[in-house]
């Protein structure tokens, strides 16, 4: 049965009879039922609003995005929870919230939130009814759930806030008060422009406080992450793992109640058979499609594909602190060398463009007045003659073992580069780990080329280019892979870190593209563009560049 | 016969203990462990990593886990999930009964179709339902199971629309759980329509499933009824004059499915590995996917958990099906 027959089952259930043509095909479906197993009746299932059935990929870890990683889980939560700002639908512009507005000390350290009064929790669990609204209380213990080891809550389903840690709050935040009940001071040991749009990031999604003590003391304080309750636009009627899971549109949302009246996570993992399902009506949209089914959906006259560059890059980072690598004439020489369009048309099928600088095209700031160096492998030739090797050279060329939502296949890219820089000379040895191993041998150095990528936290330029670039992040394990640590490069992203002032931000962002493509630490590959088929009876669904997948403000055509 | 029970019964334990280890061991050796496995690109930095392995008490000695582990399974406590934090055994107890219901409808749909398919082909020996049933039983011994679901679901699904592609019920039915077994759980709801729609889900991944099984069973049938087909005493029940069908059905039938059930009895482990791939496939929320899951994620206390858990039933089955061919063959039962 899909979404579509809902008109015969409106017939049947006041007591008509079907059409003849739905009669034949109920008896065609009945007579393949009876052959197979039990004989079977087919009535009227009970009719529902509007619903929206959305085919995710997999179950969610928990409900507490606070020590999730995974967009499954992210895609989960996020529906049930609000933040104290939030990202607008389908951007990254950074919003008001549960706040209502902020004001930021002239130095930049102290945040003062102003509370929206009159935010319901949902009232919609059996064994706790919240007594109060959401208050200042509330967004304390998101903070403190995450920062305070003796927090009662640091532990309860994993001690490991990823994400929190990772921006770095730990060492960014002094201290977090309530003022009164509507307003809360946040401190900041040191200036951090970021911290806004970090803010409005799904680790920061705001739980009940009081539901909180209310199953501390009940001794089930995992419930609150199992059994969520938010204040956002949806709530949580039943998971089943694996299976389904189904919120209601929660009436009393500060922002009005959602157009959809259901929503129904239809969990199926497997990439061919969301796109059936999608086709035959049983969900209205999907995410990660499979490339090779693209051309079947744009014929589909049901379905339009949604497209966006996606917030990420995948790239070839340079060790530029081994040789032969450590010398720009080589890296820049490599980057001539490979054939980056044949590439990304060959391994990405229309699913990414071909990337020139370290952050996404959609991202403030993208200096698009920079030139791409172009597929040039006689002047390559040259360049590594005048570096020293005019007969090439031997190198590893590492390749993830899976597939990443910035680079769909990284063996068969590196096959391609392969056969590219052999074409100049240089052989180049494929090398791969398990995932896990492949990360952690790449983040300590030990490659002299290699694969990898990124997708974009919190939309803010400083997530690529401070964190995946900066000098901070070269040493030790840190996350930038190249190694590369150039004075003049840190200083800009340092600096544009700790200013406000989004327009002298952007000009440092701007120079410090231009300096990055100077020294070449990357042969940049491509930005994987997100597809979302979708049904056409889907009015306004947005693509989230965080790709995130949101309902609020999803509407179903003709019902 | 208590006897022929005991000697089954005592080697469970080894087995058990086989089983534990097997599944601790092996996963430890995989490399990479939860904890990088969650953080994903981010990475994580050497001290936060210790001090979480502290935590989840993966820094003590492989050895001294495994005692640790040991002594809580057998006080019933198999752990929870480093994932998700839900005991591992309330995670199985929810989905545990998906897999029966499929796995219990694809062994029906094996026998109901294999049996009598294996009968008439070793009486009609040689014939061309003879070829055309063997032929067709190798097709499905060998098809992989991923791309069958997938043709069986572009066929039936999309292009026929005669049954829906994935799930298990209708997303407009919200059934609570009472057996696990939705069958049963959509006639008590009362919900009109919702136990056809659970129908219609079971059709495709019960042929999926009981392929596998369907072939071996109708090849092992054939292949039993020929060699019991003869037998002197069927030879002298034939003389006798003894109609044709009451020689087969009653004399030949009975010997023939000693080594039937054995193959049953088999099968339920093969049943348990297609599974895996089926309920992939038809997005069916059972055991097989979870602990493909626990393998990706790490999660060593599903994946030990489950396995154990399997174990126990797969062995349990087995043990059933022991017990029934002493039934069925007193000379099994009798043997000292």
């Amino acid at each position: 049965m899909t979404l579509n027959d809902l008109p015969t089952l409106t017939l049947s259930q006041n007591g008509h009879n079907p059409e003849p043509s739905q009669r034949t095909f109920i008896m065609k479906k009945s007579a393949l039922l009876a052959a197979v197993c039990v004989p079977a009746f087919l009535a009227a299932a009970p009719l529902s609003a509007k619903t929206l059935v959305y085919c995710s990929e997999g179950s969610p870890e928990n409900f507490y995005p606070g020590v999730n990683t995974t967009g499954t889980s992210f895609d989960a939560s996020t529906q049930v929870y609000s933040r104290i700002v939030e990202f607008e639908r389908g951007g990254t512009k950074v919003q008001p919230g549960l706040a209502e507005k902020w004001d930021i000390s002239p130095d930049g350290l102290v945040y003062t939130f102003h509370l929206r009064k009159g935010v319901k929790w949902h009232n919609t669990n059996k064994n706790f009814k919240p007594t109060r609204d959401m208050n200042a209380d509330d967004i304390v213990f998101m903070f403190e759930r995450q920062w305070k080891q003796d927090n009662p809550y640091f532990k309860v389903t994993s001690p490991n806030h990823s994400y929190f840690d990772d921006m770095g709050m730990p060492k960014l935040l002094k201290s977090v008060e309530k003022v009164d009940d509507y307003t809360v001071k946040v401190t900041l040991n040191q200036p951090e422009a970021p911290f806004l749009a970090d803010l409005a990031m799904e680790f920061a999604a705001v739980q009940s406080k009081e539901y909180a003590d209310a199953m501390l003391k009940a001794g089930t304080p995992e419930k609150i992450d199992q059994e969520p309750i938010g204040t956002g636009p949806f709530y949580l009627v039943q998971y089943q793992k694996d299976a389904i899971i189904r919120y209601k549109a929660f009436p009393e949302y500060y922002a009005g109640k959602a157009k959809i009246d259901d929503l129904v996570f239809s969990i199926t993992p497997d990439a061919s058979v969301r796109w059936a399902k999608l086709q035959k009506g049983e969900c209205h949209v999907m995410p990660y499609p499979n490339p090779a089914d693209l051309q079947a959906m744009e014929k589909d006259p049901n379905v339009s594909i949604l497209s966006q560059a996606g917030l990420n890059i995948g790239y070839l980072a340079y060790n530029t602190q081994k040789k032969p690598f450590d010398d720009l004439k080589v890296r820049k020489a490599i980057n001539m060398a490979m054939n980056k369009k044949a590439i990304v048309e060959a391994v990405f099928l229309g699913s990414g463009i071909p990337a020139k600088n370290p952050i996404p095209p959609s991202m403030w700031s993208y200096n698009d007045t920079i030139k791409d160096d172009p597929y040039d492998p006689e002047a390559a030739k040259k360049l590594l003659a005048e570096a020293g090797y005019p007969n090439g050279f031997e190198t590893d060329l590492w390749a993830m073992p899976v597939q990443r939502p910035y680079n769909p296949n990284a063996k068969r890219i590196a096959e391609l580069m392969q056969a590219d820089l052999a074409k100049v000379g240089v052989k180049a040895e494929i090398k791969s780990f398990e995932w896990g191993e492949y990360r952690k041998r790449m983040q300590s150095g030990e490659h002299q080329m290699g694969m990898l990528g990124w997708t974009g936290d919190n939309g803010d330029p400083d997530n690529f280019l401070h964190t995946l670039l900066g000098c901070a992040s070269a040493q030790g394990n840190g996350s930038n892979v190249a190694k590369f640590c150039y004075k003049p490069f840190d200083d800009l992203v340092t600096k544009a870190k700790v200013t406000t002032d989004v327009a002298e931000r952007t000009k440092l962002y701007e120079q410090a593209q231009v300096i990055f493509k100077e020294q070449a630490p990357w042969f940049t590959i491509a930005h994987a563009v997100q597809l979302k088929p979708v049904r056409k009876e889907v009015v306004d669904f947005k693509l989230s560049p965080f790709g995130r997948h949101t309902f609020y403000g999803v509407d179903i055509k003709g019902k | 016969m208590l006897r022929f029970i005991l000697t089954r019964v005592s080697l469970i334990i080894p087995t058990f203990i086989g089983i534990t280890l097997l599944a601790f061991f092996l996963i430890r050796l995989v490399p990479g462990d939860p904890i990088e496995t969650m953080a994903g690109e981010r990475g994580i930095d050497a001290a936060r990593h210790e001090q979480l392995r502290k935590e989840f008490g993966f820094d003590k000695p492989v050895i001294v886990q495994y005692g640790i582990y040991i002594s809580r399974v057998l006080q019933g406590d198999l752990g929870k999930s480093l994932i998700t934090q839900a005991p591992v055994w309330e995670e199985f107890k929810s989905l545990f009964p998906a897999t029966v219901e499929l796995a219990l409808c694809a062994i029906l749909f094996a026998l109901v179709i294999g049996l009598p398919a294996g009968m008439l082909a070793a009486i009609r020996r040689n014939s061309i339902f003879d070829h055309g049933v063997m032929g067709i039983s190798l097709a499905g011994y060998s098809m992989p199971i991923f791309w069958w679901g997938l043709i069986l679901i572009l066929v039936f699904s999309v292009q026929l629309d005669l049954t829906p592609v994935s799930g298990r019920i209708d997303v407009l039915y919200y059934i609570e759980p009472v057996t696990g077994l939705l069958l049963i759980d959509s006639l008590l709801s009362g919900e009109e329509g919702a136990f056809a729609s659970a129908v219609e889900h079971l059709i495709l991944p019960t042929i999926v499933l009981g392929t596998v099984p369907l072939a071996v069973i109708a090849r092992m049938t054939r292949s039993a009824m020929l060699e019991v087909l003869g037998e002197d005493y069927i030879r002298t029940a034939k003389a006798k004059g003894l109609s044709r069908f009451r020689v087969v059905a009653l004399h030949a039938l009975r010997n023939a499915l000693i080594p039937v059930v054995t193959v049953i009895g088999l099968q339920v482990g093969v049943l348990f590995t297609g599974a895996i791939l089926t309920e992939t496939i038809f997005s069916w929320p059972g055991v097989g996917k979870w602990l493909i899951d626990a393998i990706f994620r790490r999660d060593y206390p599903v994946l030990q958990g489950g396995a154990l858990l399997l174990g126990i039933v797969v062995m349990s089955v087995n043990l059933i099906v022991d017990l029934a061919y002493g039934l069925i063959n007193p000379r099994i039962r009798h043997h000292r």
